[in-house]
């Protein structure tokens, strides 16, 4: 089982390192040939850092367009983000201070993270243009996380396991070397439903996340009549007629 | 056509988002373009009559768009379903219809996305709603493809930015490249290739139109306004879109850019070559179309010897030409290369290169070198309606937002009674006229009516608290699909004109003060 579980993680590291970085790439090679930002938009390059810095951070553009989306995605993303920072404990040896600091607020985070994703999961069940447009996985993906943020917190609250075989398991794990893992059924469906999350995220709709950073309609420079802007290929049809 | 007996929906008294009504918009289709039409830009003339064969050149060209524009690959891959954006489509706030979501509307392209160029949609199409490329979802397409105005107000909600329109542009150029273009769109940019603008004016009967216009300004207001045709040498080339020559109410801003020149004594000049700033290229989603279009504009400025071009009242042409000329035609600055450089050593930058007629006004009001009678317009009790692709696809002036400043500015420096409309319906949100992005044919008036609500809602509040009798407008396109929809509604054709027909009332021509 230990085994199982070490090569499903490395195979899953894996996957979702390698297909993102060729999403990325992907994002990247792909030409913007012509200049779309949504207007008014930032007229410099530092506007449009803190633009992108509002959107990521702040979700803005979400915020005008619903609150209840923007106050349940915000409680979710929060939450996960707060959660995440907290699990570099079982990574790291020393724990870093400031992951250290972050502990406490981690642990409420793991409520707040599940309450967005029931919030947004209630939302796309009961108001009728969501669900309409929600596909299977739509409904899915929820449900994954919702199982991650569940077990997660039912070993903290209820069922714990020894979370420092849990954390030699990891560190063995990052150096080849393969630790016993408690045997803990909350523990394997938590595990494996985040190797599962890995593994989707670069075929799904959580490509989102490197998307964002290369959306034309944010990442760009609102000066079109003060700098010429060319993609390579509108160059070439330039210079054939 | 169907006119009289589409009803205008009615009114939300609290402006909730209308229950789904399925389908309720699928009947509508807008003519499909002639094998002639099609073959004179270049599209393939008609559908296969092997539908293996236009599937296959579906996906084909549409991994060659994915290639060539990033914001088709990343809105593809990055929408969430989050819903956002749902509610937010004057078209499906008029219509009810849940394929008129912006998002709905992404998905019948996304979907065949998926299933043909994802991994996930390849395996399990049900899971992640891919599905097959068929004759029906190709039908779909061009319904409701066509059903989008192109406004972009969609992507102001959406945490990703993705604009519904970069879609709907993408979707366009697929159909065409089959041979299942539109009719209306197609049509015109084939006028514009053949005579020189949308309408198909050929240039002695523009010269004829404009030597009235010089005429009725004459006996009206007793001064020489002149409106000059082709004249070398000018400092100004001015493009406007081809309805300002003779169409009702845009003559009125014509004669008022006239009158504008006039006293501030700048020569100027149109061009028979470059007598239409509209771009439909832009609608039909082809670079090649929309450079072709604009090239026009180049070739005219090089030819007359202009040292500024300054465009008219119309929406999609500002932001064609604030946001692509420098692209296409290099008509803008800061560019090395031999193309652009040729143009731009001729023009005068100490301007903005293009210039927005509202910019240009407005600068010369700065400056004192315009002189008013508001009292003029004390008969109007103003509003303004800013056009979706001024207010979402461009900017004036030096700073971001001062596209709704001003025109704003201009009103007011021309009138005295003016009142905005509530402010989720303006600026960043304004909602669109109902007629942009080539939906403006009689095939489509019923989407036009009803795509009109929430702007029509808009302007009841005005009408109704500060009596509102006058709309302005700085688009050629919301002037036309206004004229014609707000009488079902309730409201005169004539309330509503150009910014510059406010200006051409105030205006005073000659030196008395
Ligand atoms: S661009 Fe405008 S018309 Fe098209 S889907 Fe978005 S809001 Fe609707
Ligand atoms: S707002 Fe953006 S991410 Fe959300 S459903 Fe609409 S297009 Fe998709």
């Amino acid at each position: 089982m230990n085994i199982l579980i070490a090569i499903l993680f490395y195979a899953a590291t894996a996957i979702f390192v390698i297909g993102l970085m060729i999403k990325i790439v992907e994002f990247a090679r792909t030409p913007a040939p012509l200049l779309i930002p949504t207007t008014p938009g930032p007229t410099t390059a530092s506007g449009v850092v803190f633009r992108m810095f509002r959107e990521v951070v702040f979700f803005e553009s979400l915020f005008k367009g619903s609150l209840w989306i923007w106050a349940f995605g915000a409680m979710f993303h929060f939450g996960l983000a707060l959660v995440v920072v907290r699990h570099l404990r079982y990574f790291v040896e020393p724990v870093w201070t400031w992951v250290a600091i972050l502990q406490p607020f981690g642990m409420y985070a793991g409520f707040l993270m599940v309450a967005g994703l029931g919030g947004l999961m209630a939302r796309r069940i009961l108001v009728e243009r969501i669900r309409y447009i929600s596909t299977p996985s739509d409904h899915l993906m929820l449900v994954l996380l919702l199982l991650i943020g569940l077990t997660g917190l039912g070993m903290k609250f209820f069922m714990h396991t020894d979370i420092v075989a849990v954390k030699a398991f990891f560190i063995g794990l990052m150096c080849g070397d393969i630790q016993p893992l408690p045997v803990h059924p909350g523990l394997y469906i938590h595990l494996l439903s985040v190797a599962v999350l890995m593994i989707v995220f670069p075929f799904s709709k959580l490509l989102h996340a490197p998307g964002i950073f290369f959306s034309p309609t944010r990442n760009q420079i609102d000066n079109p009549r003060e700098k010429r802007h060319i993609a390579p290929w509108a160059a070439a049809l330039e210079a054939k007629n | 056509m169907a006119g009289p007996d589409i009803k205008a929906p009615a009114y939300r008294t609290i402006p909730i988002i209308p229950a789904l009504q399925p389908d309720s918009m699928a009947h509508l289709k807008c003519y499909v373009a002639k094998e002639n039409i099609q073959e004179a830009l270049g599209f393939k003339g008609k559908l296969s009559d092997n539908w293996q064969e236009t599937h296959d050149a579906v996906i084909a060209r549409m991994g060659e768009l994915l290639k060539k524009y990033r914001s088709l690959r990343v809105f593809m891959d990055s929408c969430v379903h989050c819903g956002s954006c749902t509610d937010k489509c004057h078209n499906f706030i008029g219509t009810g219809d849940p394929k008129n979501m912006p998002v709905a509307r992404q998905d019948l392209l996304r979907s065949v996305y998926r299933r043909y160029f994802t991994v996930a949609g390849k395996l399990f199409p049900a899971l992640v709603g891919a599905r097959d490329l068929t004759r029906e979802v190709l039908d779909e397409w061009y319904n409701y493809f066509w059903q989008c105005t192109e406004c972009r107000r969609c992507s102001v909600f959406c945490p990703y930015g993705i604009d519904t329109a970069e879609i709907t542009m993408a979707a366009r150029e697929l159909l065409d490249f089959v041979g299942y273009g539109q009719k209306y769109s197609n049509e015109i940019i084939g006028k514009v290739h053949k005579i020189g603008n949308n309408l198909g004016l050929p240039g002695p009967a523009l010269l004829d139109t404009l030597q009235g216009l010089e005429e009725d300004v004459k006996d009206e207001t007793g001064f020489d306004v002149r409106f000059p045709l082709d004249v070398y040498g000018a400092e100004v080339l001015f493009v406007t879109p081809s309805a300002d020559f003779f169409a009702e109410p845009h003559i009125e801003s014509t004669i008022g850019y006239g009158k504008v020149f006039h006293a501030a004594g700048i020569s100027w000049t149109m061009s028979t070559k470059a007598s239409e700033a509209g771009n439909f290229g832009m609608f039909i989603g082809s670079y090649d179309q929309l450079r072709k279009v604009a090239m026009r504009v180049r070739e005219a400025a090089l030819e007359l010897g202009v040292k500024r071009i300054v465009v008219g009242e119309c929406g999609h042409a500002w932001r064609v030409a604030y946001a692509f000329w420098n692209t296409l035609t290099g008509i803008g600055a800061g560019a090395k290369d031999p193309f652009a450089i040729e143009l731009q050593k001729q023009l005068d930058h100490r301007y903005k290169q293009p210039t927005h007629i509202c910019e240009f006004t407005w600068d010369l009001i700065q400056q004192g070198r315009l002189k008013f009678d508001k009292e003029a317009n004390d008969h109007r009790i103003i509003t303004f309606h800013d056009s979706c692709n001024v207010a979402r696809g461009s900017r004036m002036g030096d700073y971001a937002g001062g596209q709704f400043e001003i025109p704003r500015h201009v009103i007011r420096a021309v009138a005295n009674n003016f009142h905005d409309m509530a402010p989720e319906t303006i600026g960043e949100k304004t909602f669109c006229c109902g007629g942009g992005g080539g939906v403006l044919n009689d095939e489509l008036i019923e989407l036009r009516v009803k795509g009109a609500l929430p702007r029509m809602e808009a302007l009841q509040r005005v009408v109704d608290d500060h009596g509102v009798n006058f709309m302005a407008l700085i688009c050629a396109i919301c002037k036309a699909q206004f004229s014609k929809v707000v009488p079902y509604y309730g409201f005169k054709s004539g309330m509503i004109g150009g910014v510059h027909q406010l200006v051409s009332t105030a205006i005073k021509l000659g030196n008395e003060q």
